[in-house]
């Protein structure tokens, strides 16, 4: 504790090291909600910048990584996808829509014995490939589908 | 207050499938009242945390792209039935809504 409390005041990296001992769960904000709502990769308005702010690089195409999403959707704002990993230590599987206003839709912290599969619903401005990437280990492994979209989900 | 959530969970062999469906309207701040023509304000759930006992074993991080009424399903091995489910939520005004539920035998 000693250590942090010197990086913090030195004040240079101090927000690193801060995230870093955020996501160690050496500090843990609340009871509940372990992990800060990472408004940089949410508010990112491109898929790479919802990369970048999620802190996903390198990751790899994958067969491992699997989505069931239909081919088209008739409506938009709520398509049923169903998302899984086969990647070993699959720790965290984030879901992406590529051409939404903000790409990142969900990111999904597995803990405890919880499987790398998990089903949710979205909304789709327009047809745009849906990406699934999953941790594992430290890495990253990625796949994407296309679902063609006749009414969009996300416009007024 | 928001309108409780439903929750089912059912286990099968030591895997129990856990399925919530969450009220709530998701609004993504990009869409424009019909009558008013203004923008409606954002308003989505930012994080679900789901709990199986007094161990996490879900910590979502949610956006609005989620559609309204957003469902979850999600699998957790080792569950046994009698077990409690507990889920919380917070969207982006600071509401927050925690409801229970016990995972029956398949």
């Amino acid at each position: 504790m000693d250590k942090l409390r010197r990086m913090l005041l030195k004040g240079t990296g101090a927000s690193g090291a801060l995230a870093a001992a955020l996501a160690a769960g050496v500090l843990k904000p609340g009871q509940v909600f372990a992990a800060d709502w990472n408004k940089a990769a949410f508010d990112a308005k491109d898929i790479d910048g919802a990369l970048k702010g999620a802190g996903v690089s390198g990751a790899a195409d994958s067969k491992d990584v699997t989505i069931k999403a239909p081919d088209i959707a008739e409506n938009g704002a709520v398509v049923p996808i169903e998302v899984a990993s086969n990647v070993p230590k699959t720790q965290q599987i984030m879901v992406f829509i590529e051409k939404n206003p903000t790409p990142l839709a969900a990111s999904f912290d597995l803990q405890n014995g919880t499987e790398p599969s998990v089903s949710l619903r979205v909304k789709m401005g327009q047809t745009s490939n849906i990406k699934v990437v999953a941790k594992a280990d430290g890495k990253f492994y990625t796949t994407a589908k296309e679902v063609k979209v006749t009414i969009g989900g996300c416009g007024g | 207050m928001a309108d409780p959530m439903k929750i089912r969970a059912t286990v099968q062999g030591d895997v129990a499938e856990i399925r919530v469906l969450v009220n709530h309207a998701m609004e993504t701040g990009q869409r424009k009242d019909a009558k008013t023509g203004e923008l409606v304000p954002a308003h989505f759930i930012q994080s679900l945390v789901a709990k199986l006992g007094d161990k996490t074993v879900l910590d979502a991080q949610i956006g609005p792209s989620v559609s309204r009424n957003p469902v979850f399903g999600f699998k957790v091995k080792g569950a046994k039935a009698g077990e409690k489910v507990v889920i919380t939520w917070k969207d982006n005004k600071g509401d927050t809504r925690t409801d229970e539920a016990t995972i029956s035998a398949g």
